[in-house]
């Protein structure tokens, strides 16, 4: 069955360039928008509220009742909205951490991720555009679902098909236990018991555990992309932080509640979410002109994803520089050489040479190729730098979404189960779980189930 | 060449009086209709040439649908069974199912009988040759004797008679169910005015006499002690109490060695049978040769009735050289000295493909003609009287000038299978499994009087008395869901034992008895005893207070899928919709889009093979009535 056609399912998506500006809007479109924004908000029932108002409250994770943001919501009832459903937008406050977090909340909370224009084709297809413009929108829907699907396909050569499909596999061969088991109750096969069902959904949701760790927005959108600034004392490393965290209006604020390393700081690059790696140290250093150095520098470097290392191109190459250089070897890092203004005394060609790395000669006093570097890291970001040490597999909010609504799926089987819930009940959310895998490899087929059946067993009248 | 004359006219006419053809004549006949019935032998009516038992797990629940919506099958069943089994007792309410073994020769003559006494209806033998078709529209039927018979509407239940060819071994013959005259003039007539038919194949195992059997070495499957029946106008006092078991043994290795020797004799894998079987439904010799690493394959002996010695050998079907039979069942244990009385078989028929059909199973083709049962590519004699009783209502309804009468996916498993028939069609005879059913939670069959008896009702299927008792039930069970919420269970030592000795964790607070009854374990029948407070009488109300408050949850995630596939369903497609004229279908979407002319969107989400943006492109079109503009 084509499971895409769900246009009567509640959709959210971020719809402000990421990252950019002081302000950031979630949208949600769908039946179930009001309710699903009010499960995350606190500050009076959005339930009751009228049709075109805006409140004033927090998001909450319901969770653990964490505090996400402060926001201004508005709602805005079908059909008078732009796709002629329920609408609600939740206005927080631009940085890329929070709000992607409030965009998983509501993920969670029973939204999915919308498609590539999926608020428009609604509009389109609930009436709200003439269909003078139905030519150039059916070539738009037409082109997006094809591009979503071949970019879906490409997305899914990396191992992430594979492992979807084992998932699949495990829970179907289960499903068809069951199955047999209550179509035909006389033959022999072994009873799935409510154990078994419990450890194939225990072994699935360690396997999606162990996916969503390695998804790109799963991990680095959530909590940054863990960079240090590494380089001599003198070089500019707090020039440089000053200009990321100060230039860029969209600072993330912190998030209240979970205890942060104060060491750490939150900026946006160009979208990307960067977590800077001991900002206190390089501040410390700077100011007192000290030693440190190496020794420091290498315990951010531990910690880091990204290293953004620092030359004084005005003189030569110290044994320290070759220090960092090789400290910094198997790290994805960009090679900054500044003070360009104080003329060059090393190349870029040089440099890339001796590192192999991007090299980029910057000023950052005259911030002279600022952009550049801006650049580098956006594109070092959405190439795949995000994780170092995994494989990303999970590349996109959708698959994720997905991935955390399966769990959640397994989750409500293995607690229905310990409280005994006949199997056959508990096989609804296994069976759901199944479905939303199949989601997200394109292959929910409700024959399969029954094809499953058939060369599984041995049946007969 | 015979000489043809015109005989009387009727409102319907129903040809063949199988497990379809009696539900829709009967149907028909009852909403008013003045209906004939036709079959090739009298002898056969409702006859069951295979397994002698109806219900389990899917079908039982057709078998209550039909019921609530005022059909035979459960009433005859009711009448006639010798042994009454709930299956799946140990697991959740959903696919709890109910089977029955008949008497088969009893069954037959009690459904006979029904038949003979309804008014407005004619049973008759005679065999159709072909239909009349005037303009697109049939008009009646031809038999072989040249009666040719008037009708505003007719429908097709031929079962495995259409060219049926029946194989043993290296025989074969022409020839319908159980060696009756098979139909073959009609399917040529059938496929002159251009329907697609096809071949598909089933077969039965071999009988043998009760008195041969050792019954000592093989395992008794008694009957329930439990009154259960499945006509919801049956009364628990009436439960049978002197039934009678089936038997169960098993296959061997030497049976297996019996089978893989003569392989080259079974048609099946000579090739000689070209039609379809059914996976669901293998012969033996299948699945000794898929299943090879299995030691053993189960047996039932089913007695067919309380006045015949005859045995039915269940999951034994086979095609093989009779001599062959009887050196195989002569490997089993109990069956070493058994007498065959009728050989086993396979037989080859013809089939419409039910992509041709509408959900009323009207013949898109030709206008007031419909087809139900084996005939649609089905199997089971349940399948048959679900769709036989739709059609007939429908005939019905079309003959008396009304529009059509279809059940939803999540109404009813006929709407399931109905649904499953001409969206999907089928590549090999189609069984109901509660897998197919996405909201099985809902459709119960405990529950299929409230789903449908309205509905029995309005169709006039459904008389006065029986529709008061069910409005009665229908109160009582608001009643006692009243009653649960407003009862506390205090946690006093009696409730605290309780919980205890069913290994529930202990009250910490009183709770109302609808919290109360949320626990697994807990029982309603134990909140009357511990509370002393009234919930009902009356046991099947109890049992949709305890269904409906237990898995609550699950049932309204079901009910919110339901309600999405109802906007989906509202979402109607032009009948007249021009799919040349719409740009950018993919040719594939464009082609199952004619050939089965889904009649909303949901169905067309159905279509496999269809690929979102073909859907999304088809929903933009028939939005809002819009897509009349984009036809020139």
């Amino acid at each position: 069955m084509a499971q895409t056609l769900t246009e009567f399912d509640t959709i959210a998506a971020i719809s402000t360039p990421i990252g950019e500006g002081g302000i950031s809007i979630v949208r949600m479109s769908g039946e179930d928008a009001v309710k699903i924004a009010n499960q995350v908000f606190k500050g009076g029932n959005l339930t009751k509220a009228a049709s075109h108002t805006i409140h004033y409250g927090h998001i909450i994770d319901p969770a653990n009742k964490e505090v996400i943001d402060e926001v201004m919501v508005s709602v805005m009832l079908a059909p008078k909205t732009f796709t002629r459903e329920n609408i609600v937008e939740i206005n927080c406050h631009g940085g890329i951490v929070v709000t992607n977090r409030i965009l998983q909340l509501l993920l969670k909370t029973g939204a999915r991720m919308a498609d590539p224009g999926e608020f428009t084709k609604r509009a389109f297809v609930n009436g709200r555009i003439d269909l003078t413009q139905a030519e150039s929108v059916m070539d738009v829907v037409r082109a997006k679902t094809d591009r979503a699907r071949q970019v879906a396909e490409k997305q899914l050569e990396g191992g992430l098909l594979e492992k979807i499909q084992g998932m699949r596999q495990e829970i179907l061969n289960v499903l068809a236990n069951v199955e047999v088991n209550i179509d035909y109750p006389e033959y022999d096969a072994d009873t799935v018991t409510a154990k078994q069902m419990i450890a194939t959904s225990k072994t699935v949701i360690s396997e999606i555990d162990d996916l969503l760790k390695t998804a790109a927005e799963g991990t680095a959108l959530r909590n940054g992309l863990a960079t240090a600034i590494i380089g001599q004392p003198n070089v500019g490393k707090s020039s440089l932080l000053n200009y990321l965290t100060k230039s860029d209006t969209a600072i993330v604020t912190d998030v209240a509640g979970t205890t942060r390393d104060t060491l750490e700081e939150y900026v946006s690059v160009e979208g990307v979410p960067l977590k800077l790696i001991d900002t206190a140290g390089i501040r410390d250093t700077d100011n007192k002109v000290e030693k440190i150095g190496v020794e420091r520098s290498r315990k951010a470097l531990a910690k880091a994803d990204l290293v953004l290392l620092l030359f004084d191109s005005s003189k030569p190459l110290t044994a320290e520089d070759h220090a960092l250089i090789d400290a910094t070897n198997d790290k994805k890092r960009i090679v900054l050489l500044n003070k360009t203004d104080l003329g060059q005394k090393v190349t870029v060609e040089e440099i890339k040479q001796l590192t192999g790395s991007k090299v980029i000669a910057i000023s950052v006093l005259q911030q002279k190729n600022l952009d550049q570097l801006k650049q580098a890291i956006k594109e070092l970001f959405f190439n795949g730098i995000e994780n170092s040490n995994d494989q990303v597999l999970v590349t996109n909010q959708r698959q994720s979404g997905l991935l955390e609504k399966a769990k959640t799926q397994l989750n409500e089987v293995i607690k229905a189960l310990e409280i005994d819930v006949p199997i056959d009940i508990a096989q609804i959310d296994f069976n759901g779980a199944w479905d939303t895998l199949g989601e997200i490899t394109g292959e929910s087929s409700p024959d399969e189930l029954v094809n499953q059946l058939f060369s599984q067993f041995c049946l007969g009248k | 060449m015979i000489k043809s004359y015109d005989s009387n006219a009727y409102d319907v006419i129903v040809v063949g009086a199988g497990h379809a053809g009696c539900e829709a004549a009967l149907a028909s006949a009852r909403m008013g209709q003045k209906t004939l019935l036709l079959t090739i032998s009298l002898d056969m009516v409702a006859f069951m040439p295979c397994n002698p038992s109806v219900g389990g797990p899917a079908k039982g629940t057709v078998v209550r649908e039909v019921d609530a919506l005022g059909g035979q099958m459960g009433k005859n069943i009711d009448a006639t069974y010798i042994q009454m089994r709930m299956l799946n007792t140990g697991k959740g309410p959903a696919v709890q199912a109910l089977r029955a073994q008949a008497d088969k020769w009893q069954y037959h003559e009690q459904m006979k009988r029904v038949i003979e006494e309804t008014p407005n209806l004619t049973l008759r033998q005679a065999t159709v040759d072909e239909l009349l078709v005037e303009d697109g529209v049939c008009q009646g039927v031809v038999t072989n004797t040249g009666a040719r018979y008037h009708a505003k509407s007719v429908v097709l239940t031929t079962g495995t008679s259409a060219r049926g060819r029946i194989y043993i071994g290296e025989l074969n013959y022409s020839s319908g169910p159980n060696n009756t005259i098979p139909a073959i003039k009609l399917s040529e007539n059938l496929e002159k005015l251009g329907f697609k038919l096809r071949r598909f194949k089933t077969g039965t195992p071999p009988r043998v006499n009760s008195n041969t059997i050792d019954y000592s070495k093989t395992e008794e499957e008694p009957g329930d002690q439990v009154p259960r029946h499945f006509s919801y106008e049956s009364r628990d006092e009436d439960y049978l109490k002197d039934q009678v078991s089936c038997w169960m043994t098993y296959t061997n290795r030497y049976t297996h060695k019996i089978i893989n020797d003569n392989l080259t004799r079974s048609p099946m894998f000579t090739g000689e049978i070209k039609g379809v079987g059914p996976r669901y439904c293998p012969s033996i010799e299948t699945k000794v040769v898929r299943f090879a690493d299995k030691p053993r394959h189960q047996i039932f002996l089913e007695p067919e009735g309380k006045n015949t010695e005859e045995v039915y050998v269940g999951d034994f079907s086979t095609s093989m050289p009779e001599e062959v039979q009887l050196e195989m069942l002569h490997t089993v244990a109990g069956l070493e000295d058994a007498e065959m009385m009728r050989p086993g078989y396979a037989i080859e028929y013809d089939v419409i493909d039910p992509w041709q059909l509408k959900h009323t199973l009207e013949t898109k083709n030709i206008k007031n003609l419909f087809t139900a049962g084996q005939m649609n590519g089905t199997s089971g004699y349940e399948e048959a009287a679900g769709q036989g009783l739709i059609a007939g209502i429908n005939a019905a309804l079309r003959a008396s000038g009304q529009s059509g009468f279809t059940l939803g996916r999540d109404e009813a498993y006929i709407g399931v299978l109905i649904d499953d028939l001409v969206t999907k069609g089928t590549e090999e005879p189609y069984r109901l499994l509660t897998s197919r059913a996405e909201y099985r939670l809902i459709l119960r069959h405990d529950n299929a009087d409230l789903r449908l008896t309205d509905y029995g009702y309005q169709l006039g299927l459904i008389s006065e008395e029986r529709y008061s008792k069910f409005l009665a039930k229908k109160e009582q069970i608001i009643q006692a869901e009243h009653a649960v919420k407003s009862i506390t269970v205090h946690p006093n030592e009696e409730v605290q034992n309780y919980l205890a000795s069913i290994g529930e964790e202990k009250l910490k607070a009183g709770v109302k008895a609808d919290v109360f009854l949320r626990r697994p374990k807990v029982k309603i029948d134990d909140i009357e005893k511990l509370t002393h407070e009234h919930i009902s009488n009356e046991r099947y109300v109890k049992e949709q207070i305890e269904i409906n408050v237990k898995y609550e949850g699950y049932i309204k995630k079901e009910q919110q899928q339901i309600n999405r596939l109802h906007r989906q369903e509202a979402k109607k497609i032009p009948v007249d919709i021009d799919y040349q004229a719409i740009e950018g279908l993919a040719t594939e979407a464009r082609e199952k889009f004619e050939k089965i002319r889904p009649e909303t969107l949901a169905q067309a989400e159905r279509i496999s093979g269809v690929n979102p943006a073909d859907l999304a492109i088809l929903s933009v079109y028939v939005q809002n009535g819009r897509y009349s503009k984009i036809k020139n």
